[in-house]
């Protein structure tokens, strides 16, 4: 039982990170259907900001909690920038955005791996984020790690405050009303170009977010966006695109999946169980879990 | 019509050319150890064929190529390796790191050469035709159609990696002596294998061209820019759309097995998501929609790749990152559609001058 | 199919005129035949007559050596500090007046992480560059992409990481340990600290699977017990499941075979799931001083380690190694075990070279048996059959500093049995 209950918390505790790093790409990629490859080093700028801002803040605690809006702004100019200078060329041909930001990923890990070096980079955990709490105790002990715990919450808090944004801000009227049907925005008076910079700078930011989250639990190197980067683009195409609650959903799912099939099987089996699986549920739901329905022909 | 027979007649000095430096200029420029490196370049433009008919004409972003690379670059790799081995002897590695003391029952039928040999097209292309057949059918397309790609070959090298006992692992098939009782150590042997791919290069762009300009190559481009359209019209876009897929994954897993005997190794290394991009920006840089542009592209980023990190070995990936950004983001039709760009410029530029004037 | 589409399939379009399809045709199949012409090489049966030995550039005053490590990829986080290693050592040499009155010519390449780019790059520096020696490689991955590169051209390797053993080319020189100097002596010491129950954790390729096989035959034989083995993708950095499975185990020791980013993410859980260095210590053969860095002494404080050299031992060639290093690439830059084992690399080639008087990878084959340098980790010398070096095995335990301290040794150097044939156990390995 307690076995069942813990690959139980383990999956959410995986699904969480799973779905603060999805949670950026379902602004980007999911509103905007732009597939942007460089979405998992924005990632890791926000990790090496943690980092450089405990060089500077020695208490480990404090620099975490500046570390989340600081690598959410970074991350945020990051991806505006990219936004501005090529992928706004390429909205007429979203596949392209794929093959030109997976260039500009290759450049942006080589720039870290020139700015802090090729060796990963430590950050210290505050010290009430590296113990656990214990939910049954005994011979056999249930218990969960407070750096979950903390991922969980900050997953939570992202999603409220993403979902809320763009339901009840006219900026997120305004980033509806373009994903929905670009051209009638346009002619309402939205500028359009505005609106995807600005959604293109919170779904970065979001990344940027993330990556703090992932120093608690990962390495933090030049290369630590490319290993996760497909698993996000999975959850937000089996959660359906343009909707938040399928990519919730679908994240702890993932998760939850993942983490029972390892303790069954192996690691390796698991992650290719995962994989097959989603390409068969696509045979059964080719756009995703939920789907927006709009306007749009295409 | 006469613009019809010009088009043709271009092809086909274009095609003369291509022979000409494959088999006149190539071997006689070139060293042994560039013309085997000139030989891996072309197995990617064997890849970036299939890529151009299936992406360029029918739109389909196939980013799970690595996979039938894979699949037909490990069945040739199974029989070359058990050729090495001699019959009834297992592959080193298997001795090294396998458990079993026989050969795993899917290993079997690779030591026979026929089989072995159709297997390198036949097993990419009955993978695609599943995939294909369930995924059209859906209409899966577009960014799902890329990321389920993606997925897919991430799969495939997980699961290589996984199997070390019978796959070799992260390894993958290595150490490969002789190519069908060809010594491939023999530098003589080493260019009849570049001859043999640049000769299969050729048909395989003969045979795409032929495709393309056949009546289902209209019917491709016509379900790729107005696939409702030619629904409407009867046509069943999902058999389009599979055939080029096919033909694709098929082009793919021939030049996986060509490129076994070219370099001597098959890894999960050239299967994952990595490879495939890289397979499919090849073509992208060329020109996704002409055959030209997309064998020439991938020629020239396999050899950027190669020339950059032997100039720059600790910065090269900054060029080769930024020749994939201005490649795409300034040139949407790859370098094929330079000198048209340069044309449209001169014409535009009188225009300016008259304006001033 | 529908049969419209299979009609249309056999149909020629207008745009493809006959005549000249038949011609393209032909033309193609003429130089098919011209192919079948010119292939009349060796055949295999008689291989081995074509193969050539490597032409060595000496022209000048310089000797050319490769270097061939992953500057970029997710393998450059190891590699780089290696390639720095061996860079220092060369620059050493050259101002001690170089070898055999020639300055060292370092020629760079980056493997990108890629097993087929590391064979690529092998050729090129041997046959373009005429190298009179390659040093890198890092992953066994890499080092079995590259093997029959130096053997067809009868180059010289050396290469510079513990491995999986099991391994003995000509023309390859294993200046890290094979098993029975790391493995076996770190299993030994689990021994004899009475741990019985032990967990196997590794990444999934060559190395961890090929030592979790010693490792459960030296169990077998040592009434030891194995109480779980799992393997973790390369790269993964999930290990939630895994720490449960290891914290439901109830081991006495984990054994740890993981790789490069996976370290990190493991004794970070390994942490918040409440499992502790004192209740269950984690030997691990894959961490040193530079990984300690960057996953942080406050996850690794009391876990224990196995290598040959440490930055902490003790030496004046260490001394100097350690200060020259630092002056080097910075005073917050550690030394390891991979990057001791570089340095020394080049100079026993050195070694090697001056005693045969000659760049000749057959003459310098043939004068490496008994080679000695008094090497960071204490005096090495190379064994000539095996082409491995005899190495003191060390245990560590890692400091809340960052530094390894070492808790045992050896006592004198281990010689090297890649096939483990001097231990009954392990018969029915290889």
């Amino acid at each position: 039982m307690s076995v069942i209950l813990g690959q139980t918390f383990t999956g959410i505790s995986i699904g969480a990170v799973l779905l603060l790093i999805a949670l950026g790409l379902s602004l980007t990629f999911g509103q905007m259907n732009v597939i942007n490859m460089a979405h998992g080093e924005f990632i890791m700028a926000g990790a090496y900001t943690t980092y450089v801002l405990q060089k500077s803040i020695s208490d480990a605690g404090i620099s975490l909690l500046v570390a989340l809006p600081v690598a959410f702004c970074v991350s945020g100019v990051l991806g505006a920038l990219l936004e501005r200078l090529l992928i706004r060329r390429l909205y007429l041909r979203p596949l392209d955005t794929l093959l030109v930001t997976w260039g500009v990923s290759l450049m942006l890990q080589q720039l870290a791996r020139d700015i802090f070096g090729a060796p990963n980079v430590q950050t210290r955990a505050p010290d009430w984020l590296t113990g656990h709490i214990t939910l049954v105790g005994g011979d056999d002990p249930l218990t969960v790690a407070d750096n979950r715990l903390f991922i969980l919450g900050l997953a939570v808090a992202a999603v409220a405050a993403l979902s809320l944004t763009l339901r009840l801000t006219p900026l997120g009227r305004r980033i509806r009303a373009v994903v929905q049907n670009r051209d009638l925005a346009e002619v309402s008076g939205i500028s359009t170009s505005r609106v995807d910079r600005t959604a293109f700078f919170l779904g970065s930011g979001l990344a940027g977010v993330a990556g703090v989250a992932l120093t608690l639990v990962g390495p933090i190197g030049p290369t630590m966006g490319t290993n996760i980067i497909i698993d996000a683009f999975l959850v937000i195409v089996v959660g359906g695109i343009g909707q938040l609650k399928g990519s919730v959903m679908v994240a702890f799912a993932l998760g939850v999946l993942q983490s029972v099939l390892e303790y069954s099987t192996t690691v390796s089996v698991a992650k290719v169980l995962v994989l097959v699986a989603i390409v068969a549920f696509l045979q059964w739901r080719p756009q995703g879990l939920y789907t927006l329905r709009t306007r749009s022909l295409v | 019509m006469n613009a019809l027979k010009g088009r043709a007649a271009r092809a086909w000095y274009g095609f003369a050319a291509g022979a000409v430096l494959l088999f006149a200029v190539a071997p006689a420029a070139l060293s042994d150890f560039r013309l085997g490196l000139f030989a891996k370049y072309l197995c990617m433009a064997m890849v970036a064929v299939g890529i151009c008919l299936a992406w360029g004409r029918g739109g389909l972003l196939t980013l799970g190529q690595g996979v039938f690379f894979g699949l037909g670059g490990y069945a040739m790799a199974m029989h070359l390796k058990l050729a090495d081995a001699g019959p009834g002897n297992l592959p080193d590695f298997m001795q090294l790191y396998g458990t079993a003391t026989e050969l795993p029952w899917w290993w079997r039928p690779f030591a026979n050469p026929a089989v072995a040999l159709a297997a390198t097209v036949l097993l990419p292309v009955a993978v695609a035709a599943l995939l294909g057949l369930l995924v059209f059918r859906r209409r899966v397309k577009g960014a799902y159609f890329a990321i389920l790609g993606q997925a897919l070959a991430a799969a495939f090298a997980i699961w290589l990696v996984g199997q070390q006992a019978t796959t070799g692992g992260t390894n993958g098939l290595t150490d490969i002596q002789g190519f069908f009782g060809y010594d491939l150590h023999d530098p003589v042997n080493q260019r009849m294998v570049y001859f043999v791919i640049a000769a299969v290069l050729l048909l395989v762009v003969l045979l795409a061209r032929q495709l393309i300009h056949s009546r289902y190559g209209e019917l491709l481009v016509a379900v790729r820019d107005a696939e409702e359209r030619v629904r409407f019209l009867g046509y069943n876009p999902a058999n389009v759309k599979l055939v080029a897929y096919v033909v694709a994954a098929g082009t793919a897993g021939l030049a996986g097995a060509l490129f076994v005997p070219a370099v001597g190794i098959i890894s999960p290394a050239l299967v994952g998501i990595v490879p495939s991009i890289e397979f499919v920006i090849g073509a992208a840089v060329g020109g996704r929609a002409s055959l030209a542009g997309a064998v020439l592209g991938a020629v020239a980023v396999a050899w950027a790749r190669t020339a950059l990190s032997e100039e720059f070995p600790a910065a090269w990936t900054y060029f080769q990152g930024l020749l994939f950004v201005v490649a795409l983001a300034f040139l949407p039709g790859g370098l094929a559609s330079l000198p048209a760009v340069v044309r449209r410029r001169r014409a535009a530029a009188p225009v300016a001058v008259g304006e001033a004037a | 199919m529908s049969i419209r589409l299979i009609r249309s399939l056999r149909s020629t379009g207008p745009g493809a005129p006959r005549p000249h399809r038949r011609r393209l045709l032909a033309g193609g199949a003429a130089l098919t035949a011209v192919v079948a012409l010119s292939a009349c090489g060796a055949k295999t049966d008689t291989a081995g007559a074509s193969d050539k030995a490597a032409k060595i550039d000496v022209s000048g005053d310089t000797v050319k050596v490769g270097l061939l490590n992953s500057l970029s990829g997710t393998m450059a986080i190891s590699e780089v500090t290696v390639r720095n290693s061996l860079q220092l050592a060369i620059e050493e040499i050259n101002a001690s007046g170089g070898v055999l009155g020639k300055k060292i010519k370092p020629i760079s390449e980056d493997g990108a992480s890629d097993w087929p780019t590391f064979a690529e790059k092998a050729q090129k520096l041997i046959e373009e560059d005429g190298v009179a020696a390659t040093f890198g490689c890092w992953t066994s991955a890499s080092r079995k992409a590259v093997k029959p590169v130096f053997e067809k051209n009868k180059s010289l390797l050396f290469y510079p990481v513990q491995y999986e053993g099991l391994e003995q080319s000509p023309y390859i020189f294993y200046t890290g340990a094979t098993t029975n100097q790391q493995i076996v002596p770190a299993l030994d010491y689990l021994k004899a600290q009475g741990k019985k129950k032990i967990y196997l954790v590794g990444s999934d390729y060559v190395f961890p699977r090929t030592a979790n096989k010693i490792i459960k035959a030296y169990a077998a034989a040592n009434g030891l017990q194995i109480l779980g083995e799992d393997y973790a993708p390369l790269g993964s950095t999930e290990f939630g499941t895994i720490a449960n499975k290891v914290k439901a185990s109830k081991a006495d020791a984990v054994f740890n075979t993981l790789n490069g980013d996976s370290n990190v993410a493991f004794f970070k859980e390994y942490k918040s799931a409440g499992l502790t260095a004192a209740k269950m210590p984690v030997v691990s053969v894959s961490i040193a001083e530079e990984e300690v860095k960057s996953i942080g002494p406050q996850y690794l404080a009391g876990q224990l380690t196995a290598w040959n050299y440490y930055q902490t031992t003790p030496g004046a060639a260490n001394d100097t190694f350690v200060a020259a290093y630092k002056a080097e690439y910075g005073a917050d830059k550690p030394t390891s075990d991979p990057m001791e084992a570089a340095y020394t690399s080049v100079h026993l080639w050195k070694a090697m070279v001056e005693k045969a008087k000659s760049f000749d990878p057959e003459k310098v084959r043939a004068a490496a048996d008994g080679i000695t340098f008094a090497a960071p980790e204490g005096t090495v010398t190379v064994d000539g059959a095996t082409q491995h070096i005899y190495k003191t095995a060390r245990i560590g335990r890692i400091g809340s500093d960052g530094l390894i301290k070492q808790v045992w040794d050896s006592g004198e150097p281990i010689g090297p049995d890649p096939y483990l044939k001097g231990y009954s156990w392990a018969s029915g390995l290889s």
